[in-house]
């Protein structure tokens, strides 16, 4: 079994996701950020409007619209901030 | 006689009618709590996560933001006070208000020039009785604040608050907006049901505690990468960190407000509780007074006939 990701997904509101992941990707205003596990602690502001795109163990992919949002990888996992985040209209699929 | 029965009669049917609106309404307080406790606590994940990134980007960046660094000389002191919209919660606003009212006094005496920011048309209807001014106000939403208005209101303080960096002795600086050096919040904690108090925190600048994560991450504090750099990143951060302050405590305010109108109607119940069984009790022995008294006149009358019948 792989190494698995720590996910969270928090809007200001209430928490909208949190589980286990293989990767998480989004867009910082720097450019295309991709987070496996084991990736180097980070703090990044997203690119507006953004998508979040988790990618489940099983293969899935849930996505969402997040506006306002950060970003931060440590030791424990992965946790997207957002002002607010609702789950993206066209899901996975890509 | 009757005529007492009757008013008696029309005073526990009101006291009745006052019982029925406020045990519904202290059922409405009661059931709004609990969703207030519980937006309380679905918005906490945010603010655990949004006060580690900012301590993580501290204790990592040199900080010399101007939202972090205390004015060296603070004229004007901005005051956001959070009441409720609607009355009827026992000493809820005039608690908060009096709260803020000793803060306004102090900030006074320390030479320092308040400025009032009020949510809740108690608290503005409380100054605008006293002709004192109001920079800014909003109303509307004080049992069930959204993000959105705390955002609405985080983005006028932050406003004043950035504004006020150039002011000069006496009037507005260079950018001609007389903004606050300081910003103050006055808002009602949430103890327990039975305690709320109201509180004064600072907000701006903020105080960042710089500290070594012993529990969360034993051993070195992990090297961050950070996108874009770590000065602009705490530039869009910090206006986020105030307006998440702020939904704290506009949410905190509302389960207090609830909390505060929930007791109040409860003792109000029981006051019309109270009064229902006096009524019914003087109306029953009023009733009972004159029967009693219908009954001796009409043995009284009896006997006076018999007497005299005895008499022909």
């Amino acid at each position: 079994m792989a190494e698995q990701l720590n996910v969270q997904l928090v809007a200001v509101e209430e928490k909208v996701w949190s589980g286990k992941a293989e990767m998480v990707s989004a867009r910082t205003t720097e450019g295309e950020l991709g987070v496996l596990p084991g990736h180097a602690p980070l703090l990044g502001q997203l690119a507006e409007p953004g998508q979040v795109r988790i990618k489940l163990p099983g293969g899935e992919q849930v996505t969402y619209d997040v506006s306002g949002g950060f970003v931060s990888v440590s030791g424990q996992g992965v946790t997207v901030l957002a002002e607010s985040a609702a789950p993206a209209s066209a899901a996975s699929g890509n | 006689m009757a005529a007492q029965v009757r008013v008696l009669r029309q005073r526990i049917r009101s006291a009745k009618g006052m019982k029925k609106i406020t045990k519904a309404m202290e059922l409405v307080a009661t059931s709004r709590i609990a969703k207030a406790q519980a937006r309380v606590e679905a918005s906490l994940p945010y603010a655990r996560a949004i006060t580690g990134v900012l301590t993580a980007l501290a204790s990592n960046a040199r900080i010399d933001h101007p939202m972090l660094t205390p004015r060296e000389r603070v004229r004007r002191a901005g005051v956001l006070l959070v009441t409720a919209d609607r009355g009827l919660a026992g000493g809820y606003s005039s608690n908060a208000i009096r709260t803020a009212e000793s803060l306004v006094a102090r900030l006074q005496a320390d030479g320092k020039e308040p400025v009032l920011y009020v949510i809740g048309r108690k608290g503005v209807s409380f100054y605008r009785f006293r002709n004192r001014p109001i920079e800014a106000s909003w109303t509307g939403f004080s049992e069930q604040p959204s993000f959105n208005d705390a955002r609405e209101v985080g983005e006028t303080l932050i406003k004043a608050f950035v504004a006020g960096a150039d002011d000069e002795e006496g009037g507005p600086g260079a950018d001609g907006v007389h903004g606050v050096d300081e910003l103050h919040i006055v808002y009602t904690e949430f103890k327990s049901l039975m305690t709320q108090n109201p509180v004064t925190r600072i907000i701006g600048p903020l105080q960042v505690e710089e500290r070594p994560r012993s529990e969360a991450a034993p051993g070195v504090l992990p090297d961050y990468d950070f996108e874009p750099d770590p000065e602009a990143l705490l530039d869009a951060l910090l206006p986020k960190y105030i307006n998440t302050r702020i939904y704290a405590a506009l949410l905190e305010s509302a389960a207090s407000e609830s909390a505060a109108r929930r007791r109040a109607m409860k003792s109000a119940t029981d006051n019309a509780e109270e009064m229902i069984d006096k009524y019914t009790r003087e109306m029953n022995s009023a009733r009972q007074a004159g029967i009693t008294q219908e009954i001796s006149e009409i043995v009284g009358g009896a006997n006076a006939l018999a007497a005299s019948g005895s008499e022909v």
